[in-house]
């Protein structure tokens, strides 16, 4: 399992799909712990009743078939599916309303899907929240700077019992990304990646799950911005330069006419 | 399901897995292979499989990320390239008429031997690649605290005389390795140059391939590829030389200033695309006011004046 999981962290991020699929057929026996430790790539399904695309993942999937926040139905029908409680299934609506203008503020675009379901393990709940945005010029990309690009976002947030008004949130949250530009000049330039990093508190129950929730979801969300931005990209550019240092752009230039024909 | 699925796994052939194993190995990020191999070994659990697939790998990976390896006596290194290589094992260097013999696995040069004439570029053909060879060693020396270059004549070798094409190429490669602070970077050129004697030019044609992986915590890759022309004079071996190292200079620094634009570019623009560090509203998402939030969202749909 470490050296799977070692496998995993050297292999290209724009493969991990195939990465994996190629580990569950060696390793039939760890299948579920590659695919509890290994995100893949968000896929979508169009919901039927609401012509609204709905995330899948392995929380809204019963069998073969997944089911949509927005018509709590089946794609495609399944004849006894599991369902949240009535009270869960409420939440699930509202956190699916909020969401959506939560992503339409920070993301322009893309689509976000929530799930709830009981967490008999410890009398709380489960909640996955999950965001996929395709940020290319031919897709949401507003400015049209993307050739490419694809970010995904997977929020699993376990709530524990309430207890004296409080309640144990544990958020891990994970985040697929991959950009690419493309010009005459510059040639394709591919940034990819994922991570994953945890958050845990403890808050008061009285805001409601909706809003704690939301707000470590905001910040985590932030901070994993921030760190592939500052953090990984900064490094692959440290990279770089180690390679070849810009410094010798200071050196003076070679005689323009040595390179007429 | 999953049972029908472990069945149909655990049925693996050996020719699977050595594809498996296979795909593995060429997919590792450069100066990463050795760490992939290890991995590997113990995930495949089947020695026969991996020994095949190694040493199939090994070589066409060698070969892809321009391996550099040390004589075994230290007097120079050989480049592991399909420019340089005269059979499966043997590599030649050029600039010390040497030629390597290379154990592809683990990634060393075990033995050397002076190279014969048949493997060698003509008199004629040598000075050009040499007066070539001196220039970008200068240049690479410059610009590379890492680098290794080395030029080949890939066609016309044995041309003797004026009144004939030929082609050399030019390899650089600069790597960096540093695991300790699992952070690993390669640059890599590879300049093909026409020589054309009837018309008396010499077509340049550049394919620059950089990659870097930072993997603490984490797996973020680089992968930026870019490819130029460019054409000059047919002139004497040293002013050839001149010549091109400039136009392969003059590419490169260029390079590396759209690559710099293109990190520079990534938290205002293209980043954005993605994701804004903040919302439209430029405030943290209002979550303690989500109740007003979906009534307001109710009244845009009764009026109808939703997006």
């Amino acid at each position: 399992m470490e050296a799977a999981m070692g496998l995993m962290r050297r292999m290209p991020p724009k493969h991990t799909e195939t990465a994996l699929s190629a580990l569950l057929s060696l390793l039939p026996d760890h299948s579920s712990d590659l695919l509890s430790q290994i995100d893949q790539p968000l896929q979508v399904l169009c919901d039927v009743d609401n012509a609204k695309e709905f995330i899948l993942c392995e929380y809204n999937r019963d069998a073969d078939s997944y089911r949509s926040p927005w018509s709590n139905k089946y794609h495609p029908p399944l004849e006894e599916g599991i369902y949240p409680s009535s009270e869960l299934r409420k939440l699930e609506i509202e956190a699916n309303e909020i969401f959506t203008v939560y992503r339409d503020q920070y993301y322009e675009g893309g689509i976000s899907s929530v799930y709830l379901w009981e967490d008999d393990d410890n009398e709380g709940f489960v909640a996955c929240f999950l965001i996929k945005k395709d940020g290319s010029k031919y897709a949401h990309g507003k400015r049209g700077y993307l050739h490419e690009g694809g970010w995904d976002a997977i929020h699993v947030i376990q709530v524990g019992p309430e207890v004296q008004g409080m309640a144990h949130y544990c958020l891990t949250s994970t985040i697929m990304l991959s950009l690419t530009t493309n010009g005459d000049t510059s040639g394709t330039f591919n940034l990819s990646g994922s991570i994953r990093r945890q958050m845990k508190a403890d808050l008061c129950v009285e805001d409601g799950h909706l809003c704690n929730m939301g707000k470590m979801i905001e910040e985590l969300e932030g901070k994993l911005r921030n760190q592939l931005d500052q953090v990984y990209f900064g490094k692959t550019k440290e990279m770089v330069c180690t390679l070849r240092p810009p410094s010798e752009l200071l050196l003076p230039m070679a005689l323009p006419e040595a390179r007429k024909p | 399901m999953a049972d029908a699925e472990e069945n149909e796994e655990i049925a693996l052939t050996d020719d699977q897995k050595f594809d498996i194993a296979k795909w593995f190995l060429l997919n590792s990020p450069p100066g990463e292979i050795q760490y992939v191999a290890k991995d590997l070994q113990s995930v495949l659990n089947d020695d026969n499989v991996y020994r095949r697939a190694a040493s199939e790998a090994f070589p066409l990976y060698n070969k892809s990320h321009v391996v550099c390896l040390q004589f075994p006596n230290r007097s120079g290194e050989v480049l592991v390239s399909s420019y340089s290589e005269l059979s499966e094992d043997e590599y030649l260097d050029p600039r010390t008429a040497q030629v390597g013999k290379v154990d592809h696995v683990r990634q060393i040069c075990t033995q050397i031997r002076p190279a014969i004439d048949e493997e060698l570029p003509s008199p004629y053909i040598e000075e050009y690649r040499s007066a070539l060879d001196v220039e970008i060693s200068k240049y690479v020396g410059e610009a590379y605290p890492k680098g290794v270059c080395s030029v080949y004549c890939t066609s016309g070798k044995d041309v003797e005389d004026y009144g004939s094409d030929f082609e050399l190429v030019v390899v650089i490669t600069a790597t960096r390795h540093s695991p300790q602070n699992f952070c690993n970077g390669s640059w890599g050129s590879i300049w093909n140059i026409e020589f054309k004697d009837e018309l008396q030019t010499v077509e340049v044609r550049g394919k620059v391939q950089v990659s870097a992986h930072y993997f603490e915590e984490g797996n973020v890759q680089l992968d930026a590829k870019h490819e130029c022309r460019d054409s000059t004079i047919f002139q004497s071996p040293e002013d050839s030389a001149d010549s091109l190292m400039n136009i392969i200079r003059h590419h490169e620094t260029e390079y590396l200033t759209s690559l710099q634009a293109s990190y520079s570019n990534l938290p205002d623009s293209t980043f954005k695309e993605l994701r804004r560090k903040l919302p439209v509203t430029r405030t943290l998402f209002p979550w303690h006011n989500t109740v007003q939030f979906s009534l307001t969202r109710d009244l845009t749909k009764e009026l109808g004046i939703e997006k």
